[in-house]
């Protein structure tokens, strides 16, 4: 059986065993994951990597003791949102003031309210975008780059749940999980960070 | 009757599948009658899928190497 299509027990099993193919399988299927969501806690790609190595240590230290409570991912994803904290914490101690606090507005509204009349009505509704499919979007360069300066801009809390729900895809059940948040505060945080991410979208695509 | 600004704040639950039938119904009756706010809708679900398309960083080989020299060690020391 390939390694990737193994279940948890089977996989711990594997790995306590030395297997260093499940070993791999692991690594290739959540670093790169691993490193987006670090990223969403820290302010530089170094200390991403820092998190994510010191998250593949401490999962091998637990790897003994680990008793499939949760899936092997949630565990992993815990481990590794800990201390991204815990560092993004210890960070902020030397981040201008500007960037500290989360960002929250409690009003926030999803589009810019001068964009509707008294009634609700939009006085300036959103204009066609050329782009109509993710491939085409994307297939300016820079606009990678823009996508990943805006989500970088979101406040955390925002920032984790988008991360985890749409660019990795997770369910909000998982979310909720690793982040220990309410279902109805991540629906919050998620509809507050795409709503900022599609007008960061509608900018590029009408804005210049 | 809702207005378009309250379907761009509704716009995630919706999204989601979160609403009530008659929340939904409602929703939809507007989405029906407003090309703006369907164009809003798309938008969003554009926004999405861009979101889970964005690519995705390989591991890079020394970072492998490291890894799995600790897991050898782990092994050995297990």
């Amino acid at each position: 059986m390939a390694v990737p299509d193994l279940d948890d027990g089977e996989l711990v099993a594997r790995l306590r065993q030395g297997d260093e193919a499940a070993f791999t399988a692991l690594i290739d299927k959540h670093h790169g994951a691993l490193r987006r969501l670090a990223r969403a806690f820290v302010s530089s790609d170094a200390a991403a990597n820092e998190v994510v190595q010191d998250t593949w240590v401490a999962v091998l230290d637990g790897l003994a003791a680990f008793e499939a409570r949760a899936s092997l991912k949630t565990w992993i994803f815990r481990i590794l949102v800990n201390r991204a904290k815990t560092k993004g914490v210890r960070e902020a101690r030397s981040v201008p003031m500007s960037a500290l606090g989360d960002g929250e507005d409690a009003a926030e509204s999803a589009v810019d309210p001068d964009r509707f009349n008294d009634r609700g009505r939009w006085v300036s509704p959103p204009e066609r975008w050329d782009a109509d499919t993710p491939e085409k979007l994307l297939l300016r360069k820079e606009l990678v780059g823009e996508l990943e300066e805006a989500i970088a801009r979101l406040p955390e809390s925002q920032r984790s749940v988008v991360v985890m729900r749409d660019a990795l895809g997770w369910s909000s059940d998982e979310v909720c999980n690793v982040l220990e948040l309410t279902e109805t505060n991540q629906r919050v945080l998620l509809h507050r960070a795409r709503s900022r991410l599609r007008a960061m979208l509608e900018h590029h695509q009408v804005g210049r | 009757m809702l207005s378009c600004r309250d379907l761009t704040e509704l716009m995630t639950d919706y999204v989601e599948g979160k609403m009530s039938l008659g929340q939904r119904l409602r929703f939809q009756m507007h989405l029906g009658m407003c090309t703006p706010c369907r164009a809003y809708l798309r938008q969003m679900r554009l926004t999405i899928t861009t979101l889970g398309k964005l690519p995705a960083e390989p591991v890079p080989e020394d970072v492998r190497r490291e890894l799995l020299q600790r897991f050898q060690g782990w092994n050995r020391r297990a």
